[in-house]
């Protein structure tokens, strides 16, 4: 019987529900692991997973600062999508598309994934043809895009002002039925319930201090909770990529933190059932199953490592909300917060070996971290087992930048601030 | 957050652009070392605490300026312009003399 099933839910309300299993151990951490996993985020217990599961490494470590889901896996506007323009992004946020698809199966835990598609959002003729060319690259490598007219996303998009005179009249938009949301801490308690069960160690406030040094090469870390040795050791630890590699003596990365800020509305009756993009500025907005609008804009614009945002950006959020959705004018914010997002100067991420003999590093996602939680774990994973990156992300190596081989979706350059 | 603006006194952040990190070297414009201008041009300290950055006062008397904010409070120590930290002594001067004076001195 699996775990959690109708059947379980029976047996364990028979027995008033006091014998469940905790979802994962507190174990005290072993002297020595064959993998020590540095960050117990989204991606850190997604590559603890798949290094159980496909790799059968299960002499594994996840180490965490803080509790599970403390980091940017809890502070996500939970958008899972693949629309993207290049074929190695693409590939590889369709394949985690496809991950997700399976997902709630794969790890016998409900993450919601809920497909109800990604509408983004054009305002002029060449914003409409530039998302048509992205529509067919999407389609030519393995992925879905469907355009729609003005009247299309009137119905399917009934509370949106379609109307000549709004500031940034809406000429079509670009729909991603595949995409949708997901619920992100059941992200983090079903991956890191499905690793747990099959062995790895998961130790929350547990501080990374420094790394255990054998030459150049990187033979365990200590702790704040002691040393632990490891024959590798894989950093996933998103905005704090460069405190981190500094305590193995990295001082220059390609990456710059940022803070990046997001909202949720008071619950309102259903209003919107799919993720609409606002392409006249930045906004993405959809609605929790509790009725919460959840949305965001662009980032604060500025090197940032405090988890908390400034007010211009929440006055451009919210006046890009109002242009969109009128009717929202009055409903009231409930809650705003910021996360520390890792940007790299390409804006595609880094699943790489190294840089360090004994050391992997996962980092650089931008803000596009949540929906590739799975295909990050699963190829960081076979990057740690094999040595060697998988196809899928061997063009997201860190040596790109000096080969000049950069992955630019929007063509920004090396301007972190604006990817 | 507010910026002091050396011209223009403290002013709200809307009115400010990020121009990044300050503490990248760019190589001279005859090098052809690969390393020194891939470092210039990818590689950052990211450093969580002081970060010397520029901003240009876009919204306002547009100059660039240099300033030390704190990336983990995003408190601001200082502010300087950009025109070169041999600036220094001649901002301490520019502190004792008329408004008027200093625009003059720019033209």
């Amino acid at each position: 019987m699996a775990e959690y099933s109708a059947l379980s839910l029976l047996k364990h309300a028979w027995s008033g529900n006091r014998d469940w299993r905790p979802a994962w151990r507190k174990p005290e951490p072993k002297p020595s692991y064959d993998v020590v996993i540095v960050g117990g985020g989204g991606h850190g217990l997604a590559t603890a997973h798949y290094l159980a599961k496909e790799h059968g490494i299960t002499n594994v470590a996840v180490l965490e600062k803080g509790w599970l889901g403390s980091g940017n896996i809890g502070r996500n506007t939970t958008i899972v999508r693949s629309n993207y323009l290049l074929g190695e992004s693409i590939r590889f946020y369709d394949f985690s598309v496809k991950l997700w698809e399976d997902l709630a199966q794969d790890l016998n835990y409900n993450v919601m994934f809920s497909q109800r598609g990604v509408l983004n959002l054009a305002h002029s003729p060449g914003q409409a043809d530039d998302f048509i060319r992205r529509g067919n690259a999407m389609r030519h490598d393995g992925g879905d895009a469907v355009w729609l007219n003005r009247d299309a996303i009137a119905r399917k998009v009934p509370g949106l002002d379609l109307s000549g005179s709004a500031r940034f009249p809406v000429v079509g938009g670009l729909l991603q039925p595949r995409a949708g949301t997901a619920r992100h801490d059941a992200v983090a308690w079903g991956f890191a319930r499905a690793a747990d069960r099959r062995g790895v160690d998961i130790i929350e406030n547990c501080e990374v201090t420094g790394f255990v040094r054998d030459g150049e090469r990187i033979t365990g870390v200590t702790t704040t909770r002691g040393e632990i040795a490891a024959k590798k050791v894989a950093v996933a630890v998103a905005g704090s990529t460069g405190r981190v590699m500094k305590l193995a003596g990295i001082e220059r990365l390609p990456i710059e933190s940022h803070v990046l800020q997001a909202f949720v509305s008071e619950a309102l009756k259903p209003f919107v059932d799919t993720v609409v993009t606002f392409g006249g500025g930045h906004l993405y907005m959809s609605q929790s199953d509790k009725g919460g609008l959840v949305f965001g804009g662009n980032l604060d614009g500025y090197n940032s490592y405090a988890q908390r945002g400034n007010l211009p950006v929440v006055e451009e959020v919210m006046s890009e909300m109002v242009a969109l959705f009128p009717g929202l004018a009055r409903v009231r914010l409930l809650r705003s917060w910021g996360g520390v997002m890792d940007m790299s100067m390409d804006g595609s991420p880094i699943i790489t070996t190294g840089p360090l003999p004994g050391m992997y590093l996962n980092t650089g996602w931008c803000y596009g971290g949540f929906k590739a939680t799975p295909a990050s774990g699963w190829c960081f994973a076979w990057t740690i087992a094999k040595d060697e990156p998988h196809p899928l992300n061997a063009p997201f190596t860190l040596d790109r930048f000096q080969r000049g081989i950069l992955t630019d979706e929007k063509g920004q350059g090396a301007t972190p601030q604006l990817h | 957050m507010l910026i002091n603006c050396p011209y223009c006194g403290p002013r709200d952040l809307s009115e400010f652009t990020y121009r990044g990190d300050a503490n990248r070297t760019r190589p001279a414009d005859t090098s052809t070392d690969q390393a020194a201008w891939n470092a210039y041009v990818y590689e950052r300290v990211n450093t969580a605490g002081d970060h010397p950055e520029y901003w240009q006062h876009s919204g306002g008397c547009r100059s660039h300026i240099l300033v030390m904010r704190s990336t983990l409070t995003h408190e601001i120590a200082s502010v300087s312009l950009a025109r070169g930290q041999k600036k220094a002594s001649a901002r301490r001067q520019q502190k004792k003399r008329p408004a008027r004076r200093r625009q003059e001195d720019r033209t």
